[in-house]
């Protein structure tokens, strides 16, 4: 019952906040005008609504669904609620692998896969050396992430800096860097959402093998679980989803991390149901905070990085508190 | 009715050997006791009867299956291992942690059907937490989150039960009322139940047979009170533990450095 409530509430508010992000932008357009745009009107408000503002709507829905199911997998298989794609260096590598696609004058439809090469690179590497002491351990995870996102992001402002493309130029002052939704094209965001949907189907399908973990990674596979395929399938899964999210927003950090963590206090552990809920809530999460970005300072726009950042680095912290005692 | 007979097991870490050729049996009903002093290879060796640890020579076979040739799915269907109890720090419901016994027998989706919540149910019933289900594992004391995990394993309905230390952090109440109660399954279901125990006084009290490892090798098996004697527990534990009989069975008394010396003065 608990569950259908939550789920229904979720539904309701995505509604909501995906109609006020498009209803509400630096031009004000009366809401009979916006839905006329949407249902075909020609002129201005049609580009705005159409091309601008409803593929940035849509655009940051699948960005946060996808951070937070990433956030959710990582938890799950490290069992602790501190890694998200953007703490263990994931999302860093996907977008060096985005920066290296646009710069290398690939289509935009590709930019998606080589942030997806970029982020299966990175964390596999991050759980490479957080192996190497012979079991994983959230800090080594977290440590390597830091280390690897500084790596990341020094290649990038390179990349940046020394490319002259345009397309590189404008990409970057949206901010890559800090995160922001920028949707170029609607063949960008379908392949995006295409990526994001095969990550989803991966990740509800491994879901029972995750709660397996929940004794760590020895009790999982006394209980039947196949830890090098299931450890390979999650990360792969995880890549996934970072790849196509960062390749449409760049470096949105903290939404992988705190979504997944509200909707277990309100829903339980079970991984299934866990996944399944983050998707909207997360959705909801950033079409808010890209709202916020857009009109907090209006007509300036700010990265929403900067308001999943805010939120998100104290929560990050107050977390890092109370789980002090299970993390080393 | 399930047994498990382990024969000539060599297996380590990289460089370390750890186990020198063991031979274990248990038979359906039985509770074994693996005791020895610590590095002993106890652990190595219920790991290795698990499948979780390949040996390096030498076979475990379960009711005539050489388990280390099968994968990982099938071995959880003849074995169980109840872990020592962690924490989770994930607020899944007892429920829940007990259903985790069924992965080894999740659908193509990874569903679970009417056979697994039912199996679920009986494991909840047999040791006695069916009012404990919905509760949170993070919020129930250490000796339901025991008995939580123990369920657990009884749900994998494996005809071999490992238990790793089951009674370490639990109160001697909680010791005594978790073996009592692994024992009598075992005598019940027929399961083959291989216990690792530190506390010689509950292997001698709950065990069908005791066998004693050190350095990798076994030094004695039998019943409780054909290995836990003097003679042995003195060689292999070292002094200050005496042993005495009470009530048919050995019961082994440490004592402070005094009261040896004073013993052995008084010849």
């Amino acid at each position: 019952m608990r569950t259908v409530t939550v789920f229904a509430l979720l539904a309701a508010a995505l509604v909501v906040s995906a109609a006020a992000a498009v209803l509400v932008g630096a031009v004000a357009i009366a809401p009979a005008d916006v839905l006329a745009a949407l249902f075909g009107a020609e002129g201005t408000n049609g580009t705005i609504i159409r091309e601008l503002r409803l593929p940035r709507v849509l655009g940051a829905a699948l960005v946060g669904g996808a951070l937070a199911a990433a956030g959710a997998l990582l938890q799950g298989l490290l069992r602790n609620p501190l890694a998200d794609p953007f703490v263990t260096g994931t999302s860093a590598g996907a977008s060096l692998g985005a920066v290296l696609a646009v710069a290398a004058g690939l289509e935009p439809m590709l930019v998606p896969l080589a942030a997806f090469a970029g982020a299966m690179a990175a964390i596999a590497l991050v759980w490479r050396l957080a192996r190497l002491g012979g079991r994983t351990t959230v800090l080594t995870v977290l440590l390597a992430g830091v280390v690897l996102t500084s790596f990341a992001g020094a290649l990038v402002t390179f990349v940046l800096v020394s490319s002259d493309r345009l397309a590189l130029r404008l990409r970057a002052v949206l901010g890559w860097l800090q995160g922001g939704v920028s949707v170029i094209d609607w063949s960008e965001l379908a392949v995006a959402a295409a990526v994001v949907a095969i990550g989803v189907i991966g990740a509800i399908l491994l879901a029972p093998r995750i709660d397996a973990y929940a004794f760590g990674e020895e009790t999982a596979a006394a209980l039947g679980v196949d830890l090098d395929r299931t450890t390979a399938a999650v990360l792969a899964t995880t890549a996934l989803l970072t790849g196509a999210a960062v390749a449409i927003a760049g470096l949105v950090g903290f939404v992988g991390l705190v979504i997944p963590h509200a909707v277990r206090f309100l829903l339980g552990a079970t991984h299934r149901r866990l996944i399944v809920a983050s998707i909207p809530a997360g959705a909801i999460a950033l079409v808010l905070a890209d709202l916020g970005a857009r009109t907090a300072l209006a007509p300036a726009e700010l990265p929403v990085g900067v308001i999943t950042g805010l939120v998100g680095a104290p929560f990050f912290l107050l977390l890092l508190v109370r789980s002090r005692r299970v993390i080393v | 009715m399930s047994s498990v007979v382990a024969r000539a097991i060599r297996a380590g870490y990289r460089e370390r050997q750890v186990l020198r050729g063991v031979d274990l049996v248990a038979q359906p009903g039985e509770l074994v006791a693996l005791i020895g002093p610590n590095g002993a290879g106890k652990s190595t060796l219920l790991r290795v009867l698990g499948g979780l640890l390949r040996p390096s020579s030498g076979s475990v076979t379960i009711d005539g299956t050489d388990v280390t040739t099968l994968d990982r799915r099938s071995v959880a269907r003849h074995v169980a291992v109840v872990p020592q109890v962690f924490e989770t720090l994930f607020p899944f419901t007892v429920r829940e942690i007990v259903a985790l016994g069924r992965t080894s027998r999740l659908g193509p989706f990874g569903t679970l059907g009417a056979d697994d919540a039912r199996a679920v149910a009986r494991a909840l019933d047999d040791i006695g937490a069916t009012d404990l289900a919905d509760r949170r594992i993070d919020r129930v004391s250490g000796g339901e989150r025991q008995r939580a995990v123990l369920a657990m394993a009884l749900a994998q309905e494996a005809g071999v039960l490992l238990l790793d230390e089951p009674t370490a952090h639990l109160d001697p109440a909680h010791q005594r009322a978790t073996l009592d109660r692994v024992a009598t399954l075992a005598r019940a279901r027929g399961l083959a139940v291989v216990a690792v125990l530190h506390d010689l006084n509950l292997a001698a009290a709950f065990a069908s047979r005791v066998v004693l490892l050190a350095d990798g090798a076994v030094v004695r098996e039998g019943e409780p009170g054909l290995v836990i004697t003097a003679e042995l527990v003195g060689r292999v534990f070292g002094p200050g533990l005496r042993v005495v009989a009470h009530d048919g069975r050995p019961f082994v008394v440490p004592e402070p450095a005094v009261t040896v010396e004073r013993r052995a003065r008084a010849g």
